[in-house]
């Protein structure tokens, strides 16, 4: 899933600063999972940003409303009329949301959220990155353990020989991921794929190549 | 208002298990605390969310206990735990928006601590009277936005 972090009140508050009727729009989906944007998190911010309003004098007046998922197109044109009776859209879904709502309606609409990773819910309230979209899997290869995403040097023909304690050199309260792949690689029976040396990445299949697109032509009429 | 006549609106919200019971005792016990406090009874602390504290904010409440029972001692095994991350909580986002974090404490009590029960809720309102009103108050009624909800 996609996981987020709010961001302050501090910083909402500045950038809805001048705005008076704003809607505060929460999404049903990832960011509720990772506590940062569902029903609960619209209400929370929403009394904060009223007794921020209040205080300083800001004049806000917020409406609240959560939909299933802001990115698609279904579940967005529930929050149709409440778009269009407000000045402005603080959004509490991720990038992609704040984007699909952006594109549809001739609003200004902010992020009210900073999206952090595509990643997993490792233990409770603790969410680890596991994967940067790089466009071209390779799991397969390493034991099912990213090192693009979780070898803070993107090592393919890891490891880098820094690690300390299986600990990363880089964040030393991360894992090696390199570690972690010898481990798993070994305990499946494949330590033998890592007898081979992996050439470059393409990175034009990832966001080093420009924004993506898919089209499944079989789906289109 | 000056902070000697002010008489600080505080709401105790109660675990069933414990703090009401204690609160309970006290009255029992004719143990005499200040009548600013309107406590409210829940099944546990843990069904406290941290939306409920801030709507009681917003709606004019100079302070919030939060009375659990004893850490370890939940009748729903950690529901006082979940709701001191939520006090917790609940202090950052007062903090950012303008009012003292201090206006919510959790606290931890049993069934039998009617003398702690009142000394909490007068350690409480003495640091209310420290803070004075709810700014909030200073800047008169809410606007009707909240109405809408
Ligand atoms: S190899 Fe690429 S697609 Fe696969 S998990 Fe890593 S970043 Fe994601
Ligand atoms: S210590 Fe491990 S995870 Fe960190 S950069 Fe080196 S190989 Fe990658």
């Amino acid at each position: 899933m996609i996981v987020a972090q709010r961001k302050s009140i501090p910083e909402l508050v500045d950038i809805l600063k001048g705005r008076k009727k704003i809607l505060l729009l929460g999404c049903g989906t990832c960011v509720t999972v990772c506590l940062a944007g569902g029903e609960r998190e619209v209400s929370i911010n929403a009394s904060a940003l009223r007794i921020a309003s209040r205080l300083k004098n800001l004049d806000f007046e917020i409406e609240e409303l959560t939909i299933e998922r802001q990115c698609d197109n279904i579940f967005i044109e529930k929050a149709a009329d409440a778009i269009k009776r407000n000045d402005v859209v603080l959004s509490l879904g991720c990038g992609a949301g704040v984007q699909a709502i952006a594109e549809r309606y001739d609003k200004p609409v902010y992020a009210g959220l900073d999206t952090e990773f595509i990643g997993i819910l490792e233990e409770r309230a603790t969410w680890t990155e596991k994967c940067i979209a790089c466009g071209k899997c390779v799991l397969h290869e390493y034991g099912g353990i990213c090192p693009i995403t979780r070898c803070a040097k993107h090592m393919l023909n890891g490891p880098c020989s820094g690690s300390t304690e299986e600990r990363c050199e880089v964040r030393a309260d991360r894992p090696c991921a390199w570690q972690l792949i010898y481990r798993r690689l070994k305990s499946i029976g494949e330590l033998d794929r890592l007898k081979s040396v992996k050439s470059p990445k393409d990175w034009s299949a990832g966001i080093g190549g420009g924004s993506r697109v898919i089209i499944r032509e079989d789906h289109r009429v | 208002m000056s902070n000697e006549n002010f008489e600080p609106r505080l709401i105790a919200f109660c675990c069933q298990y414990c703090s009401y019971s204690a609160a309970d005792l006290a009255g029992s016990m004719r143990l005499q605390y200040p009548p600013n406090v309107r406590i409210v009874r829940t099944p546990c602390t843990g069904r406290l969310e941290v939306e409920f504290f801030m709507k009681a904010f917003e709606r004019g409440a100079d302070g919030i206990l939060v009375a659990g029972c004893l850490e370890g001692g939940c009748h729903f095994t950690e529901g006082n735990l979940l709701a001191k991350g939520r006090v917790g909580y609940t202090r950052k986002f007062l903090s950012e928006s303008g009012l003292e974090a201090e206006r919510i404490r959790m606290i931890n009590i049993s069934a039998a601590g009617a003398r702690p029960f009142v000394d909490y809720i007068n350690e409480m309102l003495a640091t209310l009277k420290t803070l004075g009103p709810s700014p909030l108050k200073r800047v008169g009624p809410s606007t009707n936005a909240e109405n809408r909800i």
